[in-house]
């Protein structure tokens, strides 16, 4: 297995990667209006209240959009790794690796569900895999170079 | 009020240094000889010139440009974001300062070494951190503006049936016009459709090499000062009809994937509706165009936001013969990033301002109004120009 750059972050940020560390999607929402939001910011722009709390996704979502990124190659990706735009069934958007599948199977609209890796270098990312994916078919990732 | 500042401005001199893959020189160096070039072109001295715009991405400082060309006391100096988004924006710092009385002679520039020194494609080969803006897209290998742009791209294809053979055209027609422009780096290679399909995928199913633009070294430089001193000046003014900046709600430099839309390029609308209500003119009193060509399917999707088709429309309506020399809508009669040279769109805004006196290598009949704008997926900018 190889790594992947760790993210940076900054206190605004910090909680979704440490949620990722405990396995658990987190996503903000203010606690004046209850609105979620992706990316973490420090306002809400539907109230702008400073005042924020998270809560878990359930790790269900649908795909929006995926591509195959294939020049210029980048160590620690196979050769048609997928990178999806993923909307959570609680209505915020990430990107995200879809993995578990194929290109040629993958498809926009198709539901995902997330599983949490840990990369050679400690970072922990969401990646998600086709819905109701048996969990070990399902256990490779973009970048593990277990298939090469 | 915006409407104050139609035709109050115009350009007045365009400067280059020649288009390539490795200069040879800073590009402080680059700087400086297009900035003098636009001047000479003008008919000004460094002397006449009492403001400086460029790219926020710009390394080139405003004071060491006053240090090498001998200016004199700057009354205004500003930079604009975004990457290239900047290009028209700069005019429009211009042409706002001019319709002020806050300076007389204000030169836009833009000049790097995109080949031969960083390469915003290539950069996070690099990378030892992943920078901030990054960390929601490069952990998962979304490392570069080609991705960034595939991903919302083919949401939009997704949607309106869009292939990639429907990007050809663009390829097709921006390396064609480049073949018969001397300044282009594809002067006199055009390519074919085949040629489009052939090529190698860059990030599939979106983006083939021949989608994405060239990598250059070069500089460009904009001079603006009011429509009423450029009538006294060498060259036919190339009178600013309309300039406009835009940025949206929710979104990012490149990756705005979070809006309800994704086929859209809001921040292009919103800047389209600026101009048009600006200038008092619609799509069809332009005779020619350039648009901003980083990547060919935000070509069809600045075709409908701008509303020259209607959405989704744009795969029937960029055909090589419409967007040719004689079609309806003659586009990037320079090559085009893809075809003339990447100046982040600098080169698009000098290539109107030819359309407007008449000096194109691929010159339009009877030009009066001319559309440019800057770079797409990011908060961007547009102008028009016209005969005085």
């Amino acid at each position: 297995m190889s790594g992947r750059l760790a993210p940076s972050m900054t206190p605004d940020t910090e909680f979704f990667w440490q949620g990722c560390r405990d396995h658990r999607l987190l996503i903000q929402r203010c606690t004046d209006c209850g609105a979620l939001r992706h990316p973490p910011r420090p306002m809400c722009p539907s109230c702008t209240s400073l005042a924020w709390e998270t809560v878990e996704a359930s790790g269900r979502g649908t795909v929006l959009s995926f591509v195959m990124p294939r020049h210029p190659q980048f160590p620690g990706f196979d050769e048609r790794y997928m990178v999806a735009l993923v909307e959570l069934e609680e209505g915020t958007r990430l990107v995200s690796n879809l993995v578990g599948t194929t290109p040629e199977e993958a498809s926009i609209g198709m539901a995902v569900e997330v599983r949490f890796e840990q990369f050679d270098n400690d970072v922990v990312l969401p990646q998600f895999v086709p819905a109701g994916a048996d969990a070990d078919a399902a256990g490779g990732t973009a970048g593990t170079g277990a298939d090469r | 009020m915006t409407a104050g500042l139609s035709r109050r401005a115009a350009i007045c001199g365009i400067g280059q240094t020649e288009f390539s893959k490795e200069s040879g020189r800073t590009e402080l160096q680059l700087a400086c000889e297009c900035v003098k070039s636009a001047l000479d072109d003008a008919g000004l001295s460094p002397a006449d010139v009492d403001g400086l715009v460029t790219f926020t991405m710009d390394t080139t400082e405003e004071i060491d440009v006053v240090r090498n060309l001998g200016i004199g006391e700057l009354s205004m100096f500003s930079r604009v974001p975004y990457g290239g988004g900047a290009a028209a924006g700069t005019v429009l710092q211009a042409a706002m300062a001019v319709a002020t009385g806050v300076a007389d002679v204000v030169v836009c520039y833009r000049a790097f070494n995109e080949r031969s020194g960083m390469r915003f494609g290539g950069f996070a080969s690099t990378l030892t951190s992943m920078p901030l803006f990054l960390s929601w897209y490069g952990p998962y290998g979304l490392l570069t503006p080609a991705s960034w742009v595939a991903l919302h791209a083919r949401r939009y294809m997704e949607t309106y049936g869009v292939t990639n053979a429907d990007f050809a055209p663009i390829a097709v027609v921006d390396r064609k016009h480049a073949a018969t422009n001397p300044d282009a780096w594809f002067h006199g290679r055009p390519i074919t459709v085949e040629d489009h399909q052939a090529s190698r995928w860059i990030v599939e199913p979106v983006l083939r090499l021949l989608d994405c633009c060239q990598e250059s070294d070069g500089g460009v430089a904009i001079v603006v000062t009011s429509t009423e001193r450029a009538r006294d000046l060498r060259q036919v003014p190339a009178v600013i009809e309309a300039a406009a900046q835009g940025a949206t709600f929710d979104g990012e430099s490149m990756t705005s994937y979070y809006r309800d839309d994704l086929t859209g390029l809001q921040e292009m609308g919103a800047v389209a509706r600026r101009l048009w209500s600006m200038s008092g003119l619609s799509p069809d009193d332009i005779q020619t165009a350039f648009l901003y060509d980083h990547f060919t399917p935000f070509v069809l999707m600045q075709l409908e936001e701008l509303g020259f088709c209607g959405r989704g429309e744009a795969k029937e309506f960029a055909t090589v013969e419409n967007l040719s020399i004689g079609g309806r809508l003659p586009i990037n009669t320079n090559g085009g990033l893809l075809g003339e040279a990447y100046i982040h769109g600098m080169n698009g805004i000098t290539e109107g301002v030819r359309q407007v006196r008449g000096t194109s290598h691929n010159q339009v009949d009877a030009v009066e109004h001319v559309l440019v704008t800057s770079g797409t997926g990011v908060p961007t900018s547009g102008l028009i120009l016209g005969r005085d």
